[in-house]
């Protein structure tokens, strides 16, 4: 047996041995279980909606049916009920960030509004919280116009000109969060698990001497490192499935518009990436504390820029070229498009592809490290 | 002094288990005091376990173990007397901090039981001296050879005085100069203090035999023990090597001494030829001009000393090593690392053990064979035979970690030949194996060379196994000296045997204060024994700060953690500085406008004219929308229904749709918010324009101010709770790794043995850490201020004892992480799993943990990040002094403490 098939059988039989090696450590499996499951779980849920409980305060000077309508206007789930607090607070209690609203409004309000003067309602923002604010300062001057719309028709029994935006909002009509958020947890639990995993499974074959009885046997570098990767990406494909039917579509009952196979088959590549980027820093750290440093300095970025925190397109122009080499921000992209749009293959394939392209790239640039740095680890 | 009178360790009924599996069985013995005791057995006889028991390092489980004079069950006995003893486990240096130097290391032991610094250089000097040392104290553990740390192991034992000297297998893997002299050391310490105890277990039988008294263990159990004179007269025999074996086989089924048959003159020509073989690593020459040629059949033993090149020999022989100069032919062709082939003829033993500890005995063969291409029923019948032929049938389903040393290196030999090669490359194969298997080990090769034709190139240290060579090379200090058959080598140099051969051959050549024999004249001993040294006050902060300065001085020579620990850190706060923006612009957008009038023109103009939205083709089709937004072409979709312009100028109702793409909730809801503005804002101005009403002019303004953060730009909240986030999670992580490191290697046992207490352990391994916090701070911060223009507005000091608060409680929370994980993958893999989720979602850098809910809401709230990061935004953009800020900082306060006593509380002081 040679050539081809013999590479092959190789690389299943070292890949059976991690997988043995990962099954002998139940530690290892309870951070993976805890991992797909509570991890993502609590992550999904417990942010809540958008805007969700934030807390306000009204500054109500005008004591008016219209401001104490006002005021009523603000209940949960989007907000705390409004606390009613005194106009010499309003600084201590934005100091102490008590609030993330203060509205506030003037004496004669209501008077102003009926005799058509100009009025002017405040709110002060805990800007700080910046995602909070912008959008839930957005929300309350929605509120309070239309509720002061409202009540002028009702003063006026004028029609006035009614104008209507009708907003719908596409593959997520409700805007759950939860959708959105447990994709994007289920990814950066992906990159991370897998990163440590092959990294880690190759830097202890190193630190207890064991790869260079491998590399005395003829074996290729090559297979070594794609055991671990198959191996390694074998376990977190299936707890990726299982978190994927029991917690992301069972619990969370996040609703999946694409082809489950497709979502798959990205999925699987973008382990395979993130495993070559693991087996890139296993060869390159010499020591495990020197892979957990630049495991960090891989993965945090991975996670937080990859379009799942904070949106792509706000990025400076520069930082998006940075990045668009991260597999994650591909990996994001796609699984946006096939779970929540139900993009098919003809959409998605150019970025399965430059994910691919990307795991194919870092396992040949650890293939061209391995053995310079394994020599000189001696 | 009583506990000199009576035995200085008395064992009785000691049971010990690993899992099921029994290492103690029942075991008694009195130990008598002031002697030299010898511990023989076969390898997992239990030897080193009831070592550790008598040094207190690990915990009894059944029986009773009195050690000078009282129960070593008794932590406060344990911490009495364990100043007067000393531990030395077994593994060359293994309880050695590798990266600092020898003379540091020494200091560090020295303070650990609780010496002056006078007093530590004055026996530091003296014991350099006495074992040769002394040239070499400022180098790097990890720069010495085996035998060299060996010695330094030693030194560092003896630093405090012991009454009781316990050395576990001091000198397996140690060439026979180094072990001479490691002996003379011993004998002159000895001399000196008659009434020090030493307790040592040794695979060597003229050890043993040096020994005034002897305990025999095989199984767990003590076969016999007492004098050699006594022994002698038990068993009738009168060579130690006969009396352990008829100890052992007690079943009477006496072993014929292993013979070698001689080796028929091959004809068939060399197998290896190393010409001029040379291998630097940078300046240093490890491998200088070999040269030697070892023909088909043959057994070639290779002998030197520690560190003289012999494995490095090897690794180019096997291609691992590619050489500076000159060339290795082996089976006929130039050694290239690329040729697989040539490795498929070739079998590799290496020195450490290298086969998978997780995997079965039997599992490990199949997976050898099945890498070597054998179909799977040749595979399986191979293993069978080789189970059987090496004697591993009541092994072969046992986890190959769990094996003996003996059974092991058996293992490995089966693993190498697994594919039948004619060439078998093994490095100390023999090593810390106990005499009868090495035996058996023998007898396995003699048949691979005899019967079946296999070359053999076996280096060891066992001058009974070197003359059982076909052809010896003996190397010293990467040359060869001589090479020849066993006979001629002693006879050249007129020896009495191959070990007096040998070092004559070593000493002629060198001449470095190493090799000297070593100068006795001044007292190694500095008091009587017995006296108790006189408590120094402060010595647990000393013992605490030896800790802090070793693990300093590790990590400042580790240039690439350090590196990393410090602009790391700096790197990823430059890019979430720049690049998390919660801003969301550029959004792009496409009109299907229906009406294609002025007013839906300038309808649309709204929008394009923002910097929220940029503008893309115009859509066409219901159908080109889905496929638009399914795309992720656009965004946003605004449909105009037809007659807009119409209504629009008569003022009826009008009405217009926007379709967001709602996969990104956050992204969703800003957006929201925009195209409402922009809605807004045309209906104002056309209600304007359309009524002539006064009052319809009058508005209803909605001013909203954005306190502390006036352009609501993302930087003024991700420049302040980034470094919190970084803080936490390089912390913790690299403060679990270090300790879970001390685990892995084996420099624990110095917490087990010494009077370390686990508070003393743990501030001293965090100080250094929390230093590290300290200077990552001063850098993030001064990146936030002078980089990102985010002015700190509230007090600096305040916000700086809150970060040294915080840090405190990020490094007690790696050391909690550490407690529970015993493998340095285990402590990056919880630190980054168990840290990264509360960090980064749950501790208010994205949402304030008010809003949160749940779990969430809990971890949140039990999390040092919330609080930091709180006073971080606080003292950065509201400019909150400390009376604002007393809360967290009080919170931040009470983590420390509590990590640190869960820590103590989980972390052993003995290994199990």
């Amino acid at each position: 047996m040679g050539g081809l098939l013999g590479s092959l059988s190789n690389i299943f039989w070292l890949g059976t041995k991690e997988l043995w090696a990962l099954a002998k450590d139940p530690m290892m499996l309870i951070f993976i279980a805890w991992a797909f499951g509570v991890g993502i779980y609590t992550e999904a849920t417990g942010a809540g909606e958008t805007v969700n409980n934030a807390a306000i305060a009204i500054v109500d000077e005008d004591h008016s049916r219209l401001s104490r309508s006002i005021a009523g206007l603000f209940y949960p789930p989007y907000f705390q009920a409004a606390r009613t607090i005194g106009a010499a607070d309003i600084d201590r209690a934005m100091d102490e960030g008590r609030y993330t609203f203060i509205v506030t409004i003037p004496p004669h309000f209501e008077a102003d509004v009926r005799r058509g003067r100009n009025a002017e309602v405040q709110v002060s923002i805990d800007a700080t919280a910046v995602e909070q604010a912008t959008i839930g300062s957005s929300y309350i001057q929605n509120m309070v116009a239309n509720e002061v719309k409202r009540y002028r028709q009702e003063f006026e029994h004028e029609p006035g000109l009614d104008s209507n935006l009708a907003i719908r909002r596409a593959f997520n009509p409700n805007g759950t969060q939860s959708w959105f958020r447990a994709i994007v947890s289920l990814a950066d639990h992906l990159s991370m698990l897998i990163i440590i995993l092959t990294g880690a499974a190759l830097l202890r074959e190193r630190e207890h001497g064991t790869i260079e009885h491998l590399l005395v046997m003829p074996l290729t570098a090559f297979e070594i490192a794609l055991a671990k990767v198959w191996a390694n990406g074998l376990v977190i494909i299936v707890a990726f499935v299982c978190s994927l039917l029991f917690v992301v579509e069972g619990a969370l009952d996040v609703p999946i518009a694409g082809s489950r196979l497709l979502f798959l088959l990205g999925t699987v590549i973008y382990v395979f990436a993130a495993a070559s980027i693991g087996i890139f820093l296993g060869t390159i750290a010499r020591t495990m504390a020197q892979f957990a440093l630049m495991m960090m300095m891989t993965v945090m970025p991975m996670m937080m820029l990859s379009g799942g925190m904070t949106p792509i397109e706000s990025q400076p122009r520069w930082i998006q070229y940075v990045t668009w080499l991260l597999p994650s921000r591909h990996y994001i992209g796609f699984t946006q498009a096939i779970v929540y749009r139900g993009a098919d293959f003809s959409i998605v394939w150019r970025e399965f592809a430059i994910v691919l392209v990307m795991g194919v790239a870092f396992l040949t640039g650890s293939m061209l490290l391995f053995r310079r740095s394994l020599a000189s680890a001696r | 002094m009583p506990a000199t009178i009576g035995p200085v360790v008395r064992i009785a009924d000691v049971f010990h288990a690993y899992g099921k599996v029994r290492a103690l069985d029942a075991v008694s013995l009195e130990l008598p005091s002031g002697q030299m005791i010898g511990l023989i057995g076969p390898d997992g006889a239990g030897k080193s376990t009831l070592l550790g028991l008598m040094a207190g390092a690990r915990k009894l489980q059944k029986g009773t173990v009195d050690v000078l004079g009282g129960s070593m069950a008794k932590a406060r006995h344990r911490r009495a007397v364990c100043t007067r003893i000393a531990y030395m486990p077994q593994g060359l240096g293994k309880n050695l901090y590798q990266e600092i130097s020898a003379a540091e290391n020494l200091a560090f032991f020295g303070t650990l039981f609780g010496l002056s610094a006078a007093e530590q250089e004055g026996r530091a000097r003296r014991l350099a001296a006495a074992t040769g040392l002394s040239p070499f104290m400022d180098r790097l553990v990890s720069r010495l050879s085996g035998g060299m740390k060996q010695k330094l192991g030693l030194c560092c034992a003896l630093i405090h005085d012991p009454d009781l000297l316990i050395l576990d297998e001091p000198t397996t893997g140690v060439d026979p100069l180094s072990r001479r002299q490691f002996w003379s050391l011993i004998a002159s310490l000895r001399a000196e203090r008659p009434a020090m105890s030493v307790v040592v277990s040794t695979a060597y039988m003229d050890e043993a035999a040096q020994c005034d008294w002897l305990a025999v263990m095989d199984e767990g159990k003590v076969l016999a023990s007492g004098t050699v004179a006594e022994l002698k007269t038990q068993t009738g025999e009168t060579e130690l090597e006969r009396i352990f074996v008829s100890l052992r086989s007690s079943n009477g089924a006496a072993r014929a001494p292993l013979v070698i048959p001689p080796r028929k003159p091959g004809t068939d020509g060399p197998v290896i030829v190393a010409k001029n073989l040379t291998c630097r690593f940078g300046d240093f020459t490890a491998v200088d001009g070999v040269s030697f040629t070892i023909e088909k059949g043959e057994i070639f033993g290779f002998l030197g000393s520690n560190g003289c090149g012999k494995t490095t020999t090897m690794k180019m022989l096997t291609g691992l090593l590619a050489p500076s100069e000159g060339e290795a032919i082996v089976c006929g062709s130039p050694v290239d690392a690329n040729d697989l082939s040539i490795r498929r003829r070739v079998g590799f033993m290496t020195q450490a053990f290298s086969l998978y500890g997780e995997l079965s005995a039997r599992q490990n063969l199949m997976l050898h064979a099945r890498l070597f291409h054998l179909s799977e029923a040749d595979a399986a019948s191979r293993t069978e035979q080789l189970i059987a032929e090496v004697g591993l049938a009541d092994h072969a389903d046992a986890d190959a970690s769990s094996l003996p040393l003996g059974v092991r290196q058996r293992l490995s030999l089966a693993v190498s030949i697994v594919h039948d090669p004619e060439l078998l490359i093994l490095d100390e194969p023999t090593s810390g194996v106990d005499p009868e298997a090495r035996d058996d080990f023998w007898r396995l090769l003699a048949d691979l060379s005899r019967n079946h034709n296999v070359t053999i190139f076996v280096s060891t240290h066992f001058m009974n196994e070197a003359m059982r060579c076909d052809c010896i090379a003996l190397m010293h200090a990467g040359r060869v000296l001589v090479c020849d058959t066993p006979a001629k080598v002693i006879e050249s140099k007129g020896a009495k045997d191959l070990e007096a051969a040998f070092i004559s051959y070593i000493e002629e050549v060198d001449t470095s204060p190493a090799a000297a024999p070593a100068t006795e004249s001044e007292p190694l001993a500095s008091r009587q024994s017995g006296a108790t040294p006189s408590r120094r006050r402060f010595t647990s902060l000393r013992r605490l700060f030896a800790y802090t300065q070793c693990e300093t001085r590790s990590l400042l020579r580790d240039p690439v953690r350090l590196a990393f620990a410090f602009f790391g850190t700096f790197l990823m706060l430059l890019i979430f500085g720049y690049g998390v923006s919660n801003d969301v612009t550029n959004i792009r957008f496409a009109a299907f406008d229906h009406d294609h009038t002025p007013e839906s023109r300038s309808y649309l103009a709204g929008f394009a004219n923002s910097r929220y939205f940029s503008e893309g083709p115009p859509i066409r089709s219901v159908a080109e929308m889905d496929q638009r937004l399914k795309s992720n072409d656009v965004t946003l979709a605004i449909e105009i229904p037809p007659n807009f312009g119409r209504h629009v100028k008569w003022g009826s109702d009008w009405q217009v749709s926007a379709w967001i793409d709602g996969a990104n909730t956050q992204r969703a809801a800003t957006i929201e918010g925009y195209v409402q503005q922009a809605h807004s804002l045309f209906a104002e101005r056309r209600a304007r324009e359309a009524s002539s009403a006064p009052s319809g002019s009058a508005s209803t303004t909605i001013v909203l101010r954005n306190r502390y953060n006036p352009t609501a730009e993302s930087i003024y909240a991700i420049g302040p709770s980034v470094p919190a986030m970084l803080l936490m999670l390089f912390l913790a992580i690299l403060m679990a790794v270090s300790v879970a490191r001390e685990k892995e290697i084996g420099t624990i046992a110095n917490f087990y043995a010494t009077p370390t207490t686990r508070l003393e352990f743990l501030i001293g391994k965090q100080l250094p850490y929390i230093g590290v916090g300290m200077v990552n701070f001063a850098i993030m911060t001064a990146t936030v201020v002078f980089l990102f223009g985010v002015p700190l507005k509230g007090n600096g000091f305040v916000l700086t004892l809150g970060a040294l608060l915080y840090i405190a409680a990020a490094t007690g929370y790696g050391l909690v992480i550490s407690t529970f994980t015993r493998s340095q993958v285990a402590a990056v893999f919880a630190g980054a799993v168990l840290s990264m989720m509360p960090t980064m979602q749950f501790s208010g850098m994205l949402q304030p943990v008010s809003t949160l809910e749940g779990a969430a809401r809990v971890m949140g709230t039990f999390w040092p990040t919330t609080y930091y990061m709180h006073m971080s935004v606080g003292a950065f953009t509201k400019g909150l002094g400390f009376a604002d800020m007393r809360t967290d900082i009080l919170a931040l306060a009470l983590f420390t403490p509590a990590f640190l006593a869960l820590s103590a509380l989980l972390l052993r002081k003995q290994e199990r």
